[in-house]
C-alpha cells in the first residue's frame, strides 16, 4: 500500500481564462476521511474529476492508490468509487438494475453483480425500494442508491463531491453515517463540502481551497484554532455607531476579530473563554451606551474561517446565502 | 521473449474486444428498458410520420398523381421518401438520450468506471437503431394499409428496408456528435430539425425533383437523402421508378454516403466523448 492514499503535486486547470485550480498540493494518508472545504466556485468539483480521471490536469501532477491519474487511468477505475454532485442514477432504471448495471460495468458476473447488489442496496435500507424505479425515490434515497453504486466496485479510494447539499437535516445525518462506518472499514474518503461543521465531524484532516488554492491544512482542531475557537457575533442596532462597538470588543479574545462591513456584524474570536468574553462584552457595551440587536456565541463557520485566513468573507457562488450558515448555533443572547 | 509479448498482447486485445461487446450490451439493454418504460418517447416520434403520411397521401395525392409517371401510385413513389425521413428523425434521439446522461451525472459515472471507453456510445446508437426498426416496420404497416404494394419483388423490397435502418444507423452517429458538443436536451433538439431540414426536405423524398428550379436540384442530386431514396425506389419501384432505374450506380453511392457518414461521426464523437 502505498504511504499516500491520494497525493497531488502543483495541479493547474483553467476553463478558457477561468483559473479553477491554480496549483493545489494535496495528501491524503490510508484509510481516513479527508474534507476539501471551499465555497461553490473554489474548484472542489475539478479536483475530484481530476483525481477520477474524468479531466486530465493542464500541469502537475496527482497519483491515487499509487496509479498516476492520466498514464494509469484504466487500473486506477478499478480501485475508485465516485459519487458525484448530483446523484447519477437512471431514474427509469429500478435500484436494483441501476446497482447491478454498475456491477456488470465493472465486469462482475452477473450472478455476482445481482449479489452484490442485492447486499449493498439491504444494508443503505434500500431493499424495499429496489424493485421501484429510481424516479419514484427521495432526494435522500436517490444520495444513497448514487452512494450505492459508487461501491460496488469495493473501491480502496472513495470520492464524494458535497454528498449532502440539498438534504434535509434527516438524511444529512444518515449519510454522516454512512461514511463513518466506511472509514471504519478502512475505506480512504475524500470528500468535499461548503460547510465547517460537517468537515469537522466527518475529517481527519481538512484543506481548506479557495479560488483554486489550498488557503489551509490541518486537522478539524488545528484550524478551529487558527478561527480562534467559538466566536462572539454581535449586531449593534445603531448602524453609525458599529467602529464604537468593535473599538469596545475587539481585542477581548486572543485573536483579535473583524467587522463585516456588508451586514455589519462584529465577530470575535474566543477560544474557549466564550462566557467570560460574552459577559465581559455586554458589560462594556452597556457602559458604553451601544444598544445591542442581537449577541450570540456560535461556532465558527467556513465564512469565520475565511475571515480569519484571507481577512475576506467566502465568495458566495449562486448557492443561497443561508447555506453558508449552517453551523451557526445560538446559545445565549 | 517477443513471443509472449506477442501473446499478451493478443490476450489484451481479446479482452478488450470483449469488454467492449460486453460492456456495449449492458447499455443497450439499459436504454432499451427506457423506451419501454417511457412508451411515450416511441408513440409520440411515431405519430408524426403516419400523419405525415396520411397528409401526404390523402391530401397531396391526387395533385401529386399528375407529376408522376401513369399507373404509378403516389403512395408508391412517397414510402421510400417517408422510410428515409423516420429513421432520420427517430436517429435524433441518439442525441437527445446522451444530453440528457450527461447533464444527469451519468456520464461521468460512466466515464470513472473500468468499462470500455466506446460502450455508452455504441450502447446508445445501438439501442436506438433497435428503435429506428421498430418505427420505420410500424411505418410499413400503416403504408401496407393505404395500399403500398412492391413493385420489383420481396428480396429488393427487404433490401430497401436494411437500407432505411443503415441510413438510421448512420444518423444516430451524427446525432451523437451533436448531442456530447451541445449538451443541453432542447439545444440538441433544435439543432436536430435545421441539421436534418435541408437534407430530408430539399430532396427527392416527397416529389420528383426534376420539379425543383434549378440550384435546387443541384443540390438535391448530391443529397445523400435523394440519392438514398431513389436507391430504394429502384428497390421498389423498379423501372417505375421516375428518377430512371440506375441501381448499381445508386447503390455503391449510397454506401460510399453511408460509410462517410460512419468514418467522419464515429472517430469525432468517440473522441469528444473521450474528452468530454
Ligand atoms: N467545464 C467548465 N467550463 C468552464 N468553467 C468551469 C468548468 N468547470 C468548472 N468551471 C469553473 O471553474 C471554477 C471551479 O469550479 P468547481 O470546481 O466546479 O468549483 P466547486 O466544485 O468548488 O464549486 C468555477 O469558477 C467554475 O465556474
Ligand atoms: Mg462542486
Amino acid at each position: 500500500m502505498p504511504d499516500q492514499m491520494i497525493r497531488t503535486e502543483s495541479l493547474r486547470k483553467s476553463f478558457g481564462d477561468v483559473h479553477a485550480l491554480k496549483g493545489v498540493d494535496l495528501e491524503v494518508e490510508p484509510a481516513t476521511v479527508f474534507g476539501l472545504l471551499g465555497p461553490n466556485g473554489a474548484g472542489k468539483t475539478t479536483t475530484v474529476r481530476i483525481l477520477t480521471t474524468l479531466l486530465a490536469p493542464d500541469e502537475g501532477r496527482a497519483e491515487v492508490a499509487g496509479f498516476d491519474v492520466v498514464r494509469d487511468a484504466e487500473p486506477l477505475r478499478h480501485v475508485i468509487g465516485l459519487a458525484g454532485q448530483s446523484a447519477a442514477v437512471d431514474e427509469n432504471l429500478t435500484g436494483l438494475e441501476n446497482i447491478e448495471m454498475v456491477g456488470r460495468l465493472y465486469h462482475l458476473a452477473a450472478p455476482e453483480a445481482r449479489r452484490r447488489a442485492v447486499e449493498i442496496l439491504g444494508r443503505f435500507e434500500l431493499s424495499e425500494a429496489a424493485h421501484r424505479t429510481a424516479k419514484t425515490y427521495s432526494g435522500g434515497m436517490r444520495r444513497r442508491l448514487d452512494l450505492c453504486a459508487s461501491l460496488v466496485g469495493r473501491p480502496t479510494v472513495l470520492f464524494l463531491d458535497e454528498p449532502t447539499t440539498g438534504l434535509d437535516p434527516r438524511s444529512r445525518i444518515e449519510m454522516w453515517e454512512i461514511i463513518r462506518e466506511l472509514q471504519n472499514e478502512g475505506t480512504t474518503i475524500l470528500l468535499t463540502t461548503q460547510y465547517l461543521d460537517e468537515a469537522d465531524r466527518l475529517a481527519d484532516r481538512i484543506a481548506v481551497i479557495d479560488v483554486g488554492r489550498v488557503i489551509a491544512e490541518g486537522t478539524p482542531t488545528e484550524l478551529k484554532m487558527r478561527v480562534g475557537g467559538e466566536v462572539l457575533a454581535i449586531r449593534v442596532v445603531d448602524r453609525s455607531r458599529v467602529g464604537e462597538a468593535a473599538g469596545q470588543v475587539l481585542g477581548l479574545g486572543p485573536g483579535g476579530g473583524s467587522v463585516d462591513n456588508n451586514t455589519g456584524e462584529i465577530t470575535v474570536p474566543v477560544g474557549d473563554q466564550g462566557p467570560a468574553i460574552l459577559t465581559e462584552a455586554v458589560r462594556r457595551l452597556d457602559r458604553a451606551g451601544v444598544a445591542l440587536a442581537d449577541i450570540a456565541l456560535r461556532r465558527p463557520t467556513l465564512d469565520d474561517v475565511f475571515m480569519a485566513l484571507t481577512g475576506h468573507a467566502a465568495e458566495e457562488g449562486d448557492q443561497p446565502k443561508e447555506n453558508g450558515k449552517r453551523g451557526r448555533r445560538r446559545r445565549r443572547g | 521473449m517477443s513471443a509472449t509479448i506477442t501473446a499478451e498482447r493478443t490476450v489484451d486485445t481479446e479482452r478488450r474486444l470483449r469488454y467492449a461487446i460486453g460492456d456495449g450490451w449492458v447499455l443497450t439493454k439499459r436504454n432499451l428498458i427506457t423506451y419501454v418504460r417511457k412508451p411515450d418517447l416511441l408513440v409520440f416520434s411515431t405519430i408524426q410520420p403516419v400523419m405525415f403520411v396520411l397528409l401526404f397521401v390523402y391530401v397531396f395525392g391526387g395533385a401529386m398523381k399528375l407529376a408522376l409517371p401513369a399507373g404509378l401510385p403516389y403512395v408508391d413513389f412517397l414510402m421510400p421518401g417517408i422510410f428515409v425521413q423516420t429513421a432520420i428523425f427517430a436517429a435524433t434521439q441518439t442525441g437527445v438520450g446522451l444530453a440528457e446522461d450527461l447533464k444527469k451525472g451519468l456520464v461521468d459515472r460512466f466515464r470513472s468506471l473500468p468499462m470500455a471507453r466506446s460502450a455508452v456510445l455504441s450502447g446508445r446508437t445501438l439501442a436506438d437503431s433497435a428503435a429506428i426498426a421498430f418505427q420505420v416496420v410500424l411505418m410499413l404497416v400503416v403504408a401496407v394499409l393505404v395500399g403500398f404494394r412492391l413493385h420489383a419483388g420481396l428480396p429488393k423490397g427487404l433490401l430497401a428496408l436494411a437500407g432505411a435502418l443503415s441510413v438510421g444507423y448512420a444518423f444516430t452517429w451524427m446525432f451523437a456528435l451533436a448531442g456530447l458538443s451541445l449538451k443541453s436536451v432542447e439545444a440538441v433538439q433544435a439543432a436536430s430539425f435545421t441539421l436534418i431540414f435541408p437534407f430530408v426536405f430539399a430532396s427527392s423524398a416527397f416529389v420528383p425533383a426534376d420539379t425543383f428550379p434549378h440550384w435546387l436540384q443541384s443540390w438535391s442530386k448530391v443529397n445523400p437523402v435523394s440519392i438514398w431514396v431513389d436507391t430504394f425506389r429502384d428497390l421498389t419501384l423498379g423501372h417505375l421508378n421516375p428518377a430512371g432505374e440506375n441501381l448499381m450506380t445508386h447503390l455503391w453511392q449510397s454506401t460510399a454516403w453511408f460509410l462517410a457518414i460512419l468514418v467522419i461521426f464515429v472517430p469525432l464523437s468517440v473522441r469528444l466523448y473521450r474528452k468530454t
